[in-house]
């Protein structure tokens, strides 16, 4: 090599000391080295130590871990024996870019006051100055009206926008090293990729070095000069991108790869459709906030729903946060009252609030959310939280409780000493089978299933989807199934909805899927999901659309037009779209036809 | 549980001891008393230490030790018993107010508020005044004045927990409000909650006495700690014995509970 390299990282370890004594190496002999300009991937699933590395690049450890081997950023070492320490260059040289940004800003003070503070803090830059270069690297990052951008409250802004703002804060010293931790991972396709671009340009332009930290091989593919592959604090293999994508050398590697293309075990179509659907959602209105006089709430968040899945069927529900995906679950569920519309089991009128359905309604129906950290109740043991469902529904007590249990921990392949466990104790992937145990405890006929993966590593989200294919074959079960990762939908369901602010803009079978047409917003999101390949995000054909001028969006024209690529003014702008059919079948709420949307 | 006090700080173990210490006073002090607490046993008041009388004697010539050995009975089951009672009462209406409908916990807040800006001190003094002081008004007055101070803590931890997916999931299942409140809400609050119950027993020995030592709290010829310093003030002057002891024997054991609580839930919030 001829030019020495920027970051320098030898034998790097981190251990901490397990509450009985022994010490754990949380990672083990690591090295790597990261040459001016370019951006290095840490990858690997939660606990394989790949935050800890990036952490202890600023020459911090967290909770009593101990650091040890050489590391060098720039002219600093860990150990402070050369010109300075690493922990001294923090928020200076080294800067950190977190995975939730809108945690990270404090929400009491603009945002162009916090962007520049560390210029201010380690005197790299007086306030006018720096002020001027945020509001370059604002135009750099993409972001609307840079000039005043600043000037606004966190709360203002959206989550794709405060992590580029975020971006600007780390690079507002000029640093030598920029860690970003997992920071697209919280956010939305759509939105993921406008942040993914945004920071490739800034990259480029700055001729930053970043260390970039993901568990989604397919967004490091475009980040990242060389990717570093971890496992249990192991470097399992070390090479530039696009070698590594190509020719993956470790098997950990080419598992890593596999996962990232989730496939479940086709299963047979259910039998014809019976004279009456399971579960019939019809013409649903649904919001929040006080409602007023003609019945509808101050935030509306569905409207005219209308959906039906049949015995054993799976479908489903897509859309970016905000779409009213998961109200559509909690109304089912009678969590939330619709003001306006009916929910129907077996053909049998539900009704809307909890109080007045029966238990055996209530059963039959079951609802597994999202997060299994607050899903689970912390105070109770996994046997007594899967041992209340038996005795509300079934009336079972004793040793019949305890061996329906171990049978169902048996189903959900969890091992029968996690009975007497706590939550707390459990991997991520345990809780949300303890999660899926408990609703399957009811022996329930449909189960509602709110973004059960999307908390998830790609590896553990594979072996949920796996068993959740087996469930619905073994036990027959039909799914509501939710979710914004498009991939993971199709993988699991044969039908599938597109949701877009509350109302369904799309509904076909999964095949429908894999080719155009589609609606022009299925198409944005499907195009969005970053493929695992190096030089994707260049091709990417989408910039953010510019807004149709001065239209007020009303509810009667298509609500997708504001960011509709394919929008026709005189037609898209004046008339609300219709419902046609599509050839492959697909409905679609469009005014484009089959052969315009084709290409 | 034993378990539990081997990891605490020092500070909390010291805190624990002094705590123990004074429940088994209260527990069996009368019993072990060396001389009946009303009965006039020695010639001298404002004696000091000695081998008949350890802590000395009163204003009137009574033993210190037996007085105060008897006195802190009083001190401690009374404050128990009302900070039990009002942490129940509060706990409960909390619950009562997050898991039921929204008049409910309206009704019961604003009622809370108004309890909330009469000051404790005067609330008391005008029960007293008003209905006489007997041991169960005392205990009553005392808890009712603390009551919404742990309404207040306990309804803001109700209604965070009420809003989590679990209580959400039984709340789907179709579970009663009954189960909500005492299965999935009230074992997560235990906690911040026994904490709550400790500090509001602070404050109740401190109001008991501080009523005490103003004459309106237990009326002789019992005595709890606060009336044991009132009754020997007058000793003061000559640094009596009969007022240093019970004054060093409240301090003790606020101070001691407050350690306790503080090691407690700091272990805890690691």
């Amino acid at each position: 090599m001829t030019t020495p390299s920027h970051v320098d990282v030898r034998d790097l370890s981190v251990t901490v000391r397990r509450p009985d004594g022994t010490l754990l190496r949380i990672v083990d002999s690591v090295s790597f080295s990261i040459p001016r300009g370019e951006v290095l991937a840490l990858i690997g699933e939660s606990g394989s130590g790949k935050t800890t590395i990036a952490l202890s690049l600023m020459g911090y450890a967290r909770g009593g871990a101990v650091i040890s081997g050489q590391i060098r950023v720039g002219n600093a070492s860990l150990d402070g024996v050369g010109p300075a320490s690493l922990a001294a260059q923090r928020g200076n040289r080294i800067t950190y870019v977190a995975q939730s940004a809108a945690a990270a800003f404090n929400p009491s003070r603009r945002i162009i006051d916090q962007v520049i503070e560390p210029a201010l803090i380690h005197r790299t830059a007086a306030a006018p100055a720096a002020r001027e270069r945020a509001i370059g690297l604002f135009r750099a990052l993409a972001l609307p009206t840079p000039e005043t951008i600043g000037e606004r409250y966190p709360h203002e802004l959206s989550g794709g926008q405060l992590q580029r703002l975020m971006a600007a804060m780390a690079l507002i010293t000029k640093p030598d090293v920029v860690i970003f931790d997992e920071p697209t991972t919280a956010l939305d396709v759509t939105t993921q990729v406008e942040v993914l671009q945004a920071f490739r340009r800034v990259f480029r332009e700055e001729g930053a070095t970043g260390v970039y930290v993901s568990h989604d091989l397919a967004v490091v593919a475009q980040m990242a000069d060389h990717i570093l592959v971890l496992n249990g604090g192991k470097v399992r293999e070390q090479n530039s991108a696009a070698t590594l994508i190509a020719e993956p050398q470790d098997d950990y590697t080419r598992m890593l790869m596999s996962a990232a293309q989730p496939v479940v075990q086709a299963i047979t179509p259910p039998a014809p459709k019976a004279a009456t659907p399971l579960l019939e959602i019809d013409g649903i209105f649904a919001g929040y906030g006080p409602i007023d006089r003609e019945g509808r709430p101050a935030n509306p968040v569905l409207s005219a729903v209308s959906l039906s899945i049949g015995k054993g069927a799976a479908l489903g529900v897509i859309g970016e946060s905000g779409s009213g995906k998961s109200t559509v679950a909690r109304v089912v569920a009678g969590l939330l009252t619709p003001t306006a519309g009916t929910v129907s089991l077996d053909g049998e009128v539900l009704a809307p609030t909890l109080a007045e359905r029966t238990r055996e309604q209530l059963r039959r129906v079951q609802i597994v959310f999202q997060n299994a950290d607050v899903a689970l109740n912390p105070a109770h043991s996994v046997g007594e939280i899967l041992a209340r469902p038996l005795r509300f529904y079934h009336g079972k007590t004793g040793a019949d409780a305890r061996r329906r249990v171990n049978e169902l921990l048996d189903l959900t392949r969890l091992p029968s000493s996690v009975i007497d466990r706590r939550c707390g104790e459990l991997s991520g992937g345990q809780k949300q089978r303890v999660n899926l145990a408990r609703a399957l405890a009811a022996e329930p006929d449909i189960i509602l299933c709110d973004e059960v993966t999307s908390a998830l590593d790609t590896v553990v989200r594979g072996a949920i989807l796996d068993l959740l294919g087996d469930l619905r074959r073994d036990l027959g079960l039909a799914y509501l199934f939710i979710s914004h990762d498009i991939a993971t939908v199709k993988a699991l369901c044969d039908e599938i909805v597109v949701f877009y602010k509350g109302t369904r803009v799309e509904h076909g079978t999964s095949d429908a899927y894999a080719a155009p047409p589609y609606h022009p917003y299925t198409e944005l999101l499907i195009t969005s999901v970053p493929e695992l390949r190096p030089g994707w995000l260049a091709d990417y054909p989408y910039q953010p659309v510019a807004p149709v001028a001065n239209v007020t969006q009303s509810s009667d024209i298509c609500r997708f037009l504001q960011r509709c690529p394919r929008s026709r003014q005189g037609l898209c702008d004046i008339a609300a779209p219709p419902l046609r059919t599509l050839e492959n079948g697909s409905r679609i709420l469009c005014h484009l036809d089959t052969s315009e949307l084709a290409h | 549980m034993l378990h539990a006090a081997r990891r605490l700080p020092l500070s909390g173990k010291i805190g624990l001891a002094i705590v123990l210490f004074w429940l088994m006073v209260a527990l069996i002090g009368p019993f072990i008393a060396p001389y009946t607490p009303g009965a006039f046993v020695s010639e001298e008041v404002f004696a000091g230490s000695s081998g008949k009388f350890w802590f000395g004697s009163d204003f009137l010539g009574r033993d210190v030790l037996s007085r105060l050995l008897v006195g802190a009975r009083f001190t401690v089951g009374l404050s128990v018993l009302a900070a039990t009672l009002a942490c129940a009462t509060g706990t409960g209406l909390a619950l009562t107010a997050a898991v039921g409908p929204r008049w409910v916990d309206e009704l019961l807040s604003r009622a809370m508020d108004t309890m909330i800006s009469i000051p404790g001190k005067v609330f008391a003094l005008v029960m007293v005044a008003a209905f006489g002081s007997s041991l169960m008004l005392l205990t009553l007055i005392v808890a009712i004045t603390y009551v919404p101070g742990n309404f207040r803590i306990a309804r803001s931890l109700a209604v965070g927990l009420a809003r989590l997916d679990y209580v959400e999931v039984a709340r789907a299942r179709g579970e009663g409000r009954l189960h909500l409140a005492l299965v999935e809400m009230l074992p997560n609050m235990i906690r911040p909650l026994f904490a709550d119950i400790g500090l509001r027993f602070v404050f109740i020995v401190l109001l008991l006495s501080g009523l005490s030592f103003l004459g309106l709290g237990l009326q002789p010829p019992d005595a709890d700690l606060g009336s044991l310093v009132r009754e020997n003030v007058s000793g003061l002057g000559e640094g009596a014995l009969a007022v240093l002891v019970p004054a060093l024997a409240i301090a003790s054991l606020t101070v001691s509970v407050n350690l306790l609580i503080d090691a407690a839930t700091q272990g805890k919030a690691r």
